[in-house]
């Protein structure tokens, strides 16, 4: 990367003044240093700045990648970005300096006698093919399995889909979105049978509320809460952080509530009961609008192999639910949730109140949940009941945490029951999906098979014999690694891993494939407010690092799919891409054309007649809405959301005279999910060099742990020793454990526990219980 | 983590040090904090155009010279805090 000396420190001196420039933001929303950083770059410096979407997070910034000689050398925001308006956030200004870090997978390595031998990738390639016939021939085609990523291009997924449900015939695919967005998805699809949130991100400038739910903006979503800051400073709007822990978000906020693990679903039904009570309910809108329904409830928590569930929906009435909700008095509720029956209240009034504008936020607090589905249903509820919904600054939102898990895993549709329109179980999508593919219908099986943590206990029980791993890192990621890396291990599965980095996860494998960085090909990404972005190849690959579609498109051409592949390498990306499109044609999911992306920072779907649709459902904005009314929720035969009557029920695992502590997990602002991109960024390495375990101080004194020492977190399930951090980053509540899973030297998910909600199937990595001792 | 990783151990040699902080100015004296600072050699400065507040990267040819440095800035009149943000090395 550098010529020189001279030229390593002037870069590293760029990235240092980025740091200083990204502390300032995150302190100072809306603070203007941007001409500075023009100015900061040589006039001789020749830089060529490309556009394109962050690498970290679902927020989707817009980022310039200045490349000089062929080499990215500077990243700043783009300031013609709805999205983050020329800002970024740490991880965002040094992105690109992982690229160049010296383990960096160049070649195909082979395992041969327990050792990797440096291999030619046509030949790596041929023996991915051969190993996946051969265990398609003995086995069956169910016998293979693929498991991508939110990281995944929107041609990157769009290929695996087409391969493994068009080409081979099997639904074993499934992605790393099951553990973050599962139950968005779940939640979405039964309250108003469409998934992806109605609003965007434009809400935060009108919002008078925000309430976040679960959710550390501040770390996670760092830019998108420097909007909201700036309009709390701006316009007096108010944050409420409700959540579990008290965390930077917390401190930044009007207000911190705090609530017991797992009772956000009681939470939710009292403020709905309030709602009611006090004669808040927007009665036209419900009534024009709205359903009532009800489901099976004590739905278990998946902890079994095989492990089935299907909801048996009913309809209720406005009465029913009324009555329902007697359970969930304010009074009753605080006796269990710890939220005082005043904050109850409080939350109540803010969302009952007519003349307020409130949006909710949530990310992985409600997502990773054994109740996942209920409590994004129940965030529903509150807002359908109170008619806060579709419009600017008034609507639930569910953030989402990779580049690409809207636009990929949940739009191409990466899941084992997704297709890129609809579903495999519904004939007419397996028929539209065999006519854009040009295969038999009767190829694309009906039934869904492995979701991800059925997929890796499969690979456990020798059900799978041969799985491709892309863009993911399930040996640190997945809930109760204790178990699945020796399942990854036994030899009745042959493993193949395609990625930037050496991980855990390529520690395993039987052949590591060298990938493209992002920003070496091109692609399409779609961010949490349902925006596509598309951006073109910036900079050359090492060695023989490929994009993945492209190493997908070669394996199926080695199986003898070549006419169902025709793509040229040039243009590949172009080329999937408006294949894709046909899928989503029409006023309801219409995406832009490529020449559209070309020019802009991103558009939002539906994208109708040249115009992006900011806000869904609202016939002012939506040209899909059809039923003349203001509002039309037409993801429902009846044109109506649901409104649903779900209960409180506890997590599966909680803290017992044995175990007496809740573990919960999360991240840091420094790192993004396994760090395997972030921690080899000197800057951000440095900063948060490994994981800890964060204590309440009360619960320090009483174990007797001083800050730095090392502690044995237990589970019934594995072990973790990590350094105690008091009074530092976060602050857990009593009887609580908060553990950040980025490090991959100190493995906290060998302590999580693999339960899920049952509807979404996504893992709560939120609550288990633990004992903790001085390692 | 793999042993050859660079990252792991990038940051045990002691040499060349460059340091990012960010430098909070007394009320009404950004503008001779800023004079101050773009007066020593080692130093680059950008100033926030609509907050009072100032982006500072150091770069020196060590640690004791940082350090020197370190302590003359600190003893400007017109600095109230001087936070760190970041710090690197890189080889001589």
């Amino acid at each position: 990367m550098y010529d020189s000396l001279t030229n390593r420190r002037n870069f590293i001196k760029k990235m240092a003044m980025l740091s200083a420039i990204t502390a300032a933001a995150s302190m100072f929303p809306g603070i203007v240093f941007a001409s500075e950083q023009e100015k900061g770059i040589p006039d001789n410096a020749n830089l060529d700045w490309k556009k394109g979407p962050c690498r970290f997070c679902g927020v989707g910034c817009g980022i310039l990648v200045g490349t000089e000689n062929g080499k990215a050398v500077a990243v700043k925001g783009d300031p013609n970005s709805s999205v983050n308006k020329g800002l970024l956030c740490v991880k965002g200004y040094h992105q690109i300096m992982c690229i160049q870090s010296k383990d960096r997978l160049k070649t195909a390595l082979v395992k041969k006698n327990g050792n990797y031998v440096e291999t030619p990738l046509n030949e790596a390639l041929d023996l991915v093919a051969s190993k996946m016939k051969e265990s398609i021939a003995q086995n069956g085609k169910d016998s293979v399995a693929m498991y991508t990523s939110g990281q995944s291009t929107i041609p990157e997924g769009y290929i695996a889909s087409k391969f493994m449900k068009g080409a081979i015939g099997t639904n074993n695919l499934d992605c790393n979105a099951r553990l973050c967005m599962a139950s968005a998805v779940t939640g979405f699809l039964t309250s108003f049978g469409a998934d992806e949130p109605m609003g965007c991100y434009e809400d935060i400038d009108h919002a008078d509320y925000f309430v976040t739910w679960g959710n550390n903006m501040a770390e996670m979503h760092p830019v998108l809460f420097s909007r909201m800051l700036e309009q709390k400073a701006k316009r007096g709007a108010k944050i409420i952080d409700f959540a579990t822990r008290t965390t930077r978000s917390s401190t930044a906020s009007d207000k911190s509530i705090l609530f017991e693990p797992q009772t956000d679903l009681a939470v939710a039904n009292a403020i709905c009961y309030e709602i009611i009570q006090n004669g808040w309910v927007n009665k036209s809108f419900v009534e024009k609008h709205c359903s009532f329904s009800k489901g099976l409830t004590h739905i278990g928590y998946g902890l079994e192999d095989n492990f089935q569930f299907t909801d048996k929906p009913e309809k209720i009435d406005f009465e029913a639910y009324k009555e329902f909700l007697k359970d969930y008095s304010p009074e009753k509720v605080a006796k269990y949730s710890k939220v005082s029956v005043k904050d109850i209240k409080y939350l109540a009034a803010i969302y009952g109140d007519p003349n307020k504008k409130v949006v909710s936020y949530w990310c992985m607090g409600m997502n990773q949940h054994t109740r996942g589905t209920w409590i994004n249903n129940l965030v529903y509820n509150i807002h359908l009941l109170t008619g806060k919904i579709s419009q600017p600054g008034n609507g639930p939102f569910s953030l989402t945490g990779q580049p690409s898990a809207c636009g990929t895993a949940r739009e191409v549709g990466t899941f084992t029951h997704k297709l890129p329109h609809g579903v495999v179980m519904n004939k007419k999508d397996r028929e539209m999906a065999a006519k854009i593919w040009k295969v038999p219908v009767e190829r694309i099986p009906s039934k869904p098979t492995y979701h991800a943590t059925e997929m890796f206990r499969a690979v456990d029980r020798g059900d799978i014999n041969f799985i491709w791993v892309q863009a993911t890192n399930p040996l640190v990621s997945l809930p109760k690694t204790s178990r699945y890396r020796p399942a990854m291990e036994k030899k009745s599965c042959f493993v193949v891993v395609s990625d930037v980095f050496p991980t855990p996860t390529t520690d395993v494998a039987d052949v590591i494939l060298p990938a493209a960085w992002h920003i070496e090909k091109g692609g399409l990404y779609g961010n949490s407010e349902r925006r596509t972005q598309y951006w073109q190849k910036m900079v050359e690959s090492p060695g023989e690092a490929t994009p993945d579609t492209w190493m997908f498109i070669e394996v199926a051409r080695r199986m003898g799919f070549e006419d169902l592949f025709p793509y040229s390498k040039e243009n590949h990306v172009e080329e999937i891409y408006n294949e894709y499109r046909q899928f989503h044609e029409g006023a309801k999911h219409g995406m832009a054309p490529l020449e559209v992306l070309e020019k802009e920072s991103g558009a939002i779907w539906p994208y109708v007649n040249g115009k992006s649709t900011q806000w869904r459902y609202n016939a002012k904005y939506d040209p899909a809405c059809s039923n003349g009314e203001d509002f039309h929720f037409y993801g429902k035969p009846d044109g109506k959301a649901v409104i649903w009557q779900r209960p409180f029920e506890d997590a599966p695992e909680k803290p017992d005279q044995e175990y007496p502590f809740w573990l919960n997990t999360g991240r840091v602002v420094e790192h993004w999910h396994t760090g395997s991109m972030t921690r080899r960024i000197p800057v951000l390495h440095q900063a948060m060099p490994n994981a800890y375990a964060e204590f309440h101080p009360d619960d320090a004194k009483s174990l007797g742990i001083r800050n730095g020492e090392n502690i044995k977190i237990t589970s019934r399930r594995g072990s973790c020793t990590l350094p105690a951090s008091i009074n530092e980053r976060g602050l857990p509540t009593k009887g609580q454990v908060f553990v950040p899973f980025f490090d991959e030297n100190m493995l906290i998910n060998d302590v999580t526990l693999d339960s899920f909600c049952p509807i979404s199937k996504e893992p709560d990595y939120k609550k288990c219980a633990v004992k903790v001792e001085r390692a | 983590m793999n042993e050859n990783s660079e990252f792991s151990h990038s940051y045990n040699q002691h040499s060349m040090p460059i340091k990012s902080y960010l430098a909070h100015p007394i009320a009404g004296r950004k503008d001779e904090l800023l004079a101050a600072l773009k007066g020593f050699d080692q130093c680059e400065v950008l100033p926030a155009e609509n907050q009072n507040i100032l982006a500072l990267v150091t770069d020196t040819l060590n640690d004791k010279e940082d350090e020197i440095l370190k302590e003359k800035i600190e003893a400007l009149s017109s600095l109230k805090l001087l936070a760190l943000v970041s710090g690197f090395n890189t080889p001589q």
